[in-house]
């Protein structure tokens, strides 16, 4: 293998990473307060299409990447509200938010599909680092999401696993009530990350449509919210364990298209349709019981909080 | 005087009730919508109205049924599977396998007498949708794997399947459309009469009913609900929680499939590339709204064909088309949030 597909090759699955990685933390952090979205597909939509929007009308990536907060900020709060006050079933409501998310971003996209923005997140070199023989530039010859990428793993590891919030977070998933005795808002709290978990899923969303494909398109994230979900199930909701595998699929995806052009009497289809069949049995290998083997899902996760029943 | 409103749970709920809260947050939802649609500047009132006046003809009607027929077997399919919790996403690819496994066997088959030929086709593509959920379904019932993602995933995977065919060696020759031939006019499902309604429209009534029948009749029906209600009383009664997951999302996944067979047999007589378009997904917002009733079903699965339509309708003032999938995700997000005003009441203390 030559040095310069080995560079795209790596270059591509971080890039691929990124787009999957924002909402795999997100829904990590969300699912361990207790809430499972299953509509992450629709939001990290609406990330791309509102994104994309400022980008082609505003020529301006600040002032989109706001927007794409805000955006996230607001479907996590209508996410909240049905889950933790309403006590909605999450399922459902993940189905109402994926429907919702995909319907609302084609309709106000309609005016942009198929428009080039002109404007997207390039690579910037770091210097010195990015001299680095292979790695230098397939890791840091990047974008700007990229680079904030690498330090929000770290940074949710330590918060989850060394900090006194993120031994509440894990509580909150775990045992509610505890929390509630010892004088936690279990409410506010879960509003709080289930928030957080949508705005890291619209950003998600963003680095697809403003740094990875660079253009919009109905339904364009195709799936990548779902693998999201995937990932946090099978990496056993760690950040870490995300990112491999998300840097695992990424190189799939790209592969794919690389033996594509050596075999070319194999139909791409069978290239597109790989990293969805690799989801399937990496999550069939990794969260399937063999011999009663115990889920590592934080116990409270899907029931609703709810102070009469304690 | 009224002082420190509070929400408190109901102890029952009103059929009328239960029937009213969702058709008020239903005209929420298209008061919502007309607001997204003043943002984009367009007048919601024009374009409402054009949207009933394209359901309120015969024609109109007809259409509506032709859009809704495989809108209900999916939103059946979905249903069916949540009467037992089994959260099926994937019938957009069960829909998507039934179809070509139905045209496959139409154009590809043996050439037979047609009511045995129309017959195999209905088995074929309800053969495909239960092997394209079987796939979930396996790893689910026995190692307990997520089917949502599992059916998800496999959405993507059938729909590529199908795309190969179409742009490949099942497409029409010397046509520009990525679509198979028509199958044999002798193998058409005749319409009712001059009435311009295809007779499948009876097969889904027929197994919407039989659901009904299966759901509040049959032991099979009462031991999904035992199970739906808890699994584990239902492993100590002695039923088969695995066995019973299996057979029930391969139904689903076979109820889907007959969208297949009904776009073959009835309504287009041909498959194009990304046929479903969406119909899994409708099908989830459907049976929810009917509430898991399949005769509900059919009814939803009528207005949701008539929203499709009076969509494409209103392409032609400038309004893009996806208002349909906005208004059904609208739709849904109310309904949901509507569904807490079934169990808890606005009650103020009295003073």
């Amino acid at each position: 293998m030559s040095t310069t597909l080995l560079i795209s090759i790596i270059s591509t699955a971080v890039v691929y990473a990124a787009t999957v990685l924002y909402a795999a933390v997100g829904e990590i952090f969300s699912q361990r307060a207790g809430i499972m979205n299953l509509g992450l597909e629709g939001i990290m939509l609406m990330g791309a299409v509102s994104g994309y929007m400022v980008a082609v009308y505003r020529q301006n990536l600040v002032l989109a990447m706001l927007v794409v907060i805000l955006v996230g900020a607001a479907l996590g709060l209508v996410f909240s509200f049905l889950t933790v006050t309403m006590q909605a079933d999450q399922t459902v409501s993940g189905m109402a938010m994926l429907t919702f998310g995909t319907g609302l971003s084609g309709f106000l996209g309609k005016g942009v599909s198929g428009v080039n923005a002109n404007l997207a997140f390039e690579p910037i070199a770091i210097p010195v680092l990015s001299r680095v023989p292979v790695l230098g530039p397939s890791l840091f010859d990047q974008n700007i999401l990229v680079y904030l990428m690498y330090l929000i793993i770290p940074l949710s590891m330590i918060y989850l696993y060394k900090t006194r919030a993120g031994m509440i977070l894990r509580a909150l998933g775990e045992n509610p009530a505890a929390l509630d005795s010892a004088g936690y808002n279990v409410f506010a709290l879960r509003y709080a990350y289930v928030t957080f978990g949508s705005i890291m899923t619209a950003v998600s969303g963003a680095v697809v449509s403003l740094a990875y494909t660079n253009f919009w398109s109905d339904g364009m994230t195709s799936g990548k919210g779902w693998i999201a979900v995937a990932l946090v199930v099978f990496s056993a909701w760690n950040p870490l364990t995300a990112t491999f595998g998300a840097l695992l699929f990424g190189a799939i995806s790209i592969i794919g298209i690389d033996v594509q052009t050596v075999f070319p009497q194999v139909p791409s289809q069978v290239f597109s349709a790989l990293p969805y069949v690799a989801t399937i049995i990496a999550l069939i290998f990794t969260t399937g019981n063999f011999r009663g083997r115990r889920s590592a899902a934080p116990a409270a996760l899907t029931i609703p909080y709810d102070r009469e029943k304690r | 005087m009224i002082r420190n409103l509070r929400f408190r749970k109901r102890n029952s709920v009103s059929m009328a009730r239960r029937i009213l809260t969702p058709v008020i947050f239903v005209l929420l939802a298209f008061v919502f919508c007309g607001f997204l649609l003043a943002a984009v500047g367009s007048n919601p009132l024009a374009v409402y109205a054009r949207m009933m006046k394209t359901v309120c003809s015969y024609s109109g009607l007809t259409r509506s049924i032709e859009a809704g027929i495989p809108l209900m077997l999916t939103g059946l399919a979905v249903s069916f599977g949540y009467r037992m919790n089994l959260n099926n996403i994937g019938a957009d690819g069960q829909y998507a396998l039934g179809s070509l496994f139905c045209i496959g066997f139409a154009l590809y088959g043996p050439v037979m007498p047609a009511p045995l030929k129309i017959l195999c086709m209905f088995l074929v593509s309800m053969l495909g949708g239960a092997l394209a959920a079987l796939i979930a379904a396996f790893p689910k019932a026995k190692w307990g794997v997520n089917e949502t993602i599992l059916t998800m995933m496999l959405n993507y995977i059938f729909l590529y399947v199908m795309d190969f065919l179409m742009y490949g060696p099942w497409k029409e020759r010397n046509q520009m459309v990525a679509q198979t031939r028509a199958i044999r006019e002798k193998y058409w499902l005749p319409d009712l009469g001059s009435s311009g309604i295809n007779s499948v429209l009876l097969v889904v009534i027929a197994i919407a009913v039989l659901l009904y029948f299966f759901h509040t009749r049959t032991t099979w029906g009462y031991e999904m609900e035992v199970i739906r209600q808890s699994p584990r009383a239902a492993q100590y009664a002695g039923m088969s929680v695995a066995k019973a997951t299996l057979l029930v999302l391969c139904a689903s996944g076979a109820i889907a499939g007959l969208a297949g067979f009904a776009q073959v047999a009835g309504i287009i007589h041909r498959v194009q590339a990304n046929l479903p378009n969406g119909a899994g997904y409708t099908g989830i917002v459907i049976a929810f709204l009917a509430g898991l009733n399949p005769l509900v079903v059919l009814l939803v699965g009528f207005l949701f064909g008539a929203l499709q339509i009076s969509a494409v309708a209103v392409q032609l003032i400038g309004v893009p088309s996806q208002v349909a999938t906005m208004i059904q995700g609208t739709i849904m997000l109310f309904v949901v949030a509507g569904e807490f005003f079934n169990r808890y009441e606005l009650v103020g203390r009295k003073k």
